[in-house]
């Protein structure tokens, strides 16, 4: 009697369980080809970057990367000047914005009284949410203005007469140029960095400050002293974030920065980044000219760079062992 | 479950309706955007005239070109024109639809609209990066009466690849030997001064903002956003100002008997010619494989040419002259020809 409703029950289980499992089957099926498609096309880009500038790689050599001349005319393409572009302006508006997106971060999780901080996360969070061709039209229609107008001029007669570093703010003003575009872009990454500190330092925990707070600390001393050294990694790893996107911001950068294929020393000059380069001659480039496969070049060096910061920060920011 | 499949079905059958009628009488373009505000303008036009709707995408003369030769559009925009092998090699047809000119827009305090004069060597050198100062020694001497400030010179031009620059470096690689040795022609080339701009907008938003600046767009854009333009010297030696007159007298003087209608009106002689007028180009394929497209964009160009001059005009282009026209349409009859070899038209 036991056994035939053991086998009962074990053939319904037994019918119950094929059914399901061939829709199980199916799913896991298309989430694993769901997962291969994107490596694929991760793949197929860069070896498509790589194909496409083969030309301008094979015709220049590796002198191709830091080659400083860019003349279509002449056909002579070196990418030292975008590269050069790039790295500098990611690195001032990194400098501009990890101080003010510490400091916000800070206020968020220490000063601010609770029902200020849900208002200004969400507002803080919301510059990342604004698309970066605002940023590119409000730069261009506000900020170089007021460069143009009254900053540049200020700084140039001021600090432009210092003897050591008076050079750094040579030349006409503008109002464009490599510290504009910088500006642009330290607002923009400023969200991304913010919010990782805060979500970091909101992860110490409490004992450790309390602790520190019963041994007469101040609220500096306990934020120099024993959140940020708990939070380092992922705090490096917030930054190398807002590094991997001001790497690779184009439209706002391309209405900003000048767009000049020459290095210059003044941090007011003009310059050009490799995402700004490509977007503004892709269109006059011919198919098949060596123009082409230059940006193409371009693009396969920024994605390399884009991938290696991104790659890190992902490293930094996995979560510590036992959390 | 039925609710969802007659929904469905709905969706489709408008779908397949809005293709038929999309398709009825379609034509696309791609390529300069110089051309782009009269062709939109002209494409509105002429659905109503006669049904040919024009689908136009100023993506650039670089990028037209290549969809031209690929044969992804019923025609291509230039506003350089081909190499006449390159012609040959890809089977296109090109001919000019409408000229433009391009003015020199500067920003000194107290210097008013077509007050400063200049010439093509000197706007050469500026570019160059010779002349720094507005005060310079050269500038001052020929603009007595103009009070030019101790003021440092920014030079703007077009940082994204471009028909305009093409044309203005046109004008400077003709009047200055060393421009055309260094720098050379071309829709992007080595500035080596000043800052860039993207597009028209930008070059004169930087112009206007930067005090000393200096910088070239169409003349269609000067006249509607009302920049101060400057007056140039032209080959007879005559300082002209821009203006519906000197484009004229330069048009007129054009050789339009070159081979594929590429004419260069760049520098041109008489004495009222403004020196910075260009054409811009079509590209049609020689051996389209719909007849009936390329039927539909001759007749497009064909109805421009008749109906579109006050168009034209209003956006500060300058028409063809009529003869030009007449050449035109004569040689749409005999170089386009269908997959039976016989001509289109």
């Amino acid at each position: 009697m036991s056994s035939s409703t053991a086998s009962a029950v074990s053939d319904l289980a037994a019918t119950r369980g094929s059914s399901a499992s061939t829709g199980d089957r199916i799913f896991a099926g298309l989430c694993k080809g769901a997962g291969i498609f994107v490596l694929i096309l991760l793949g197929a880009i860069i070896v498509e970057l790589f194909i496409g500038g083969w030309p301008a790689f094979r015709t220049f050599g590796l002198s191709f990367v830091w080659g400083a001349n860019w003349d279509p005319v002449a056909e002579e393409f070196g990418a030292i000047v975008p590269i050069y572009g790039t790295i500098i302006t990611s690195i001032l508006a990194l400098l501009l914005a990890v101080p003010v997106a510490f400091g916000i971060a800070y206020f968020l999780t220490e000063i601010s009284p609770m029902p200020l901080r849900r208002p200004v996360g969400t507002a803080v969070e919301l510059l990342a949410a604004v698309p970066s061709i605002i940023y590119g039209m409000w730069g261009f229609f506000v900020i170089v203005p007021l460069m143009a107008q009254y900053i540049q001029p200020a700084v140039i007669d001021s600090a432009g007469e210092l003897p050591l570093i008076g050079w750094l703010f040579a030349g006409p003003p503008f109002g464009t140029g490599i510290f504009t575009a910088a500006l642009i872009l330290a607002i923009m990454i400023i969200p991304f960095i913010s919010a990782t500190m805060r979500d970091v330092f909101q992860t110490v925990p409490p004992v450790f400050k309390e602790s520190a707070y019963g041994l007469g600390c101040t609220r500096w001393e306990v934020m120099w002293n024993i959140v940020i050294p708990y939070t380092r990694k992922s705090v490096v790893g917030g930054i190398m974030l807002g590094l991997g996107r001001a790497l690779g911001e184009t439209l706002a950068v391309t209405f900003v920065i000048g767009n000049a294929n020459r290095i210059a020393t003044s941090l007011f000059g003009p310059g050009n980044t490799i995402a700004s380069l490509v977007a503004l001659e892709f269109g006059e480039a011919e198919a098949g000219s060596l123009k082409l496969s230059a940006l193409l070049a371009l693009g396969f060096i920024l994605f390399v760079l884009s991938f290696i910061v991104l790659a890190v920060s992902r490293v930094l920011l996995r979560p510590r062992a036992g959390q | 479950m039925n609710r969802l499949t007659s929904l469905l079905g709905a969706a489709v059958a408008s779908l397949a309706l809005f293709a038929s009628a999309a398709s009825a009488q379609q034509i696309t373009g791609a390529g300069a955007t110089f051309p782009n505000p009269i062709y939109q303008k002209w494409g509105e036009a002429a659905q109503k005239a006669n049904g040919i709707q024009l689908n136009y995408q100023s993506v650039g003369s670089g990028a037209g070109l290549t969809q031209a030769r690929n044969r992804t559009v019923d025609f291509g925009a230039s506003d350089a024109p081909m190499a006449a092998a390159q012609l040959e090699e890809h089977k296109l047809l090109q001919f000019p639809t409408v000229m433009g000119s391009l003015v020199a827009i500067v920003n000194i305090p107290g210097v008013a609209d077509n007050q400063l004069k200049m010439t093509g060597e000197l706007l050469a050198e500026i570019y160059l990066g010779k002349i720094t100062k507005w005060n310079d020694p050269k500038l001052v001497e020929m603009n007595r009466g103009v009070a030019l400030p101790n003021l440092a010179i920014a030079p703007v031009y077009r940082a994204d690849g471009s028909g305009t620059t093409f044309v203005w470096v046109s004008y400077l690689s003709a009047v200055s030997p060393e421009w055309k040795s260094t720098v050379g022609v071309g829709t992007s080339v080595k500035w080596p001064s000043g800052t860039g701009a993207r597009g028209n907008e930008g070059v004169a938003g930087t112009v206007r903002n930067t005090r000393g600046a200096i910088g070239y767009v169409e003349n269609a854009y000067a006249i509607q956003n009302k920049l101060v333009s400057t007056q140039l010297r032209n080959k007879a030696g005559n300082f002209v100002s821009p203006s519906h007159e000197t484009f004229l007298a330069a048009a007129d003087n054009a050789d339009w008997s070159v081979p594929n209608f590429a004419a260069n009106l760049v520098d041109q002689p008489g004495a009222k010619s403004w020196p910075i007028v260009s054409p811009t180009f079509i590209l049609l394929p020689k051996d389209p494989k719909d007849a009936t497209r390329a039927v539909n964009v001759m007749k497009f160009f064909d109805w421009a040419f008749t109906n579109g001059t006050k168009l034209a005009e209003e956006l500060e282009y300058i028409p063809l002259p009529k003869a030009v026209q007449d050449a035109v349409r004569a040689s749409w009859k005999t170089q386009i020809k269908g997959p039976d070899g016989r001509p289109v038209m």
